[in-house]
């Protein structure tokens, strides 16, 4: 389940509904995290961009993974703008076992950072600056570049 | 006929161009001055699926996006 929301997360709503809603799926853990915009180099928040037909495959593709062993993953993110000590991000793992969704959380996350088309702003003086310093080249960039 | 889109904090409106395959598109992107520092970075997508070669061909009415680097959360 991946669900996307214009600006920041009813954190305590969302992971009571989660929780709610696989509450007798027979899951022996529930493991979330949660990401919350902190206060760093003048930021009044952050703000997002998301493109949403490779943002679902790529989840689907990991919902898939997660399937294989006995587990799902749901996950809710933020558009649009974000302000500090709201939050945009929740992972969560369900799986019968603690042991696979404590480490599945760790992959999916690393992965979500790496991969997921989504591009992170910082809003400073009512301006949207693009986080550059932040971001991380999806695998396989640079194919158009002159040097190819 | 094939339409390039340029997403995320790439501030560029998409193109109509007529090109055979991604070689093409490269060549002509990178007469664009703008575009040469998001070249070097960006994932290229061809009706939305990530490629990973310039060779595939293109048909008439697909859809090419430029992705540069990420960072959710």
């Amino acid at each position: 389940m991946l669900e996307l929301y214009d600006g920041s997360l009813d954190v305590p709503k969302i992971l009571k509904e989660w929780y709610e809603a696989e509450a007798t799926s027979n899951y022996g853990a529930y493991i979330p995290f949660v990401g919350t915009v902190r206060s760093e180099d003048g930021i009044d928040g952050l703000s997002f961009d998301i493109y949403e037909p490779i943002l679902n495959s790529w989840f689907d593709a990991w919902q898939e993974k997660a399937k294989a062993k006995g587990a799902i993953i749901k996950m809710a993110h933020s558009r649009g703008d974000v302000m500090l000590h709201e939050s945009s991000y929740i992972a969560a793992v369900f799986s019968p076992k603690r042991r696979v969704a404590l480490e599945f959380i760790d992959e999916f996350v690393e992965d979500f950072k790496a991969s997921a088309p989504i591009w992170k702003y910082d809003l400073l003086d009512g301006k949207r600056v693009y986080a550059a310093d932040r971001s991380t080249p999806i695998k396989g960039s640079g194919l158009l570049a002159k040097e190819n | 006929m094939v339409r390039v889109e340029f997403l995320g904090p790439i501030q560029k409106p998409s193109l109509e161009l007529e090109i055979q395959n991604l070689n093409e598109l490269a060549a002509v992107l990178q007469e664009d001055a703008e575009l040469s520092e998001w070249l070097k970075n960006c994932a290229v997508a061809v009706n939305d699926t990530l490629v990973s070669s310039l060779e595939a061909p293109l048909k008439d009415g697909d859809k090419i996006s430029l992705l540069p680097p990420v960072c959710g959360g």
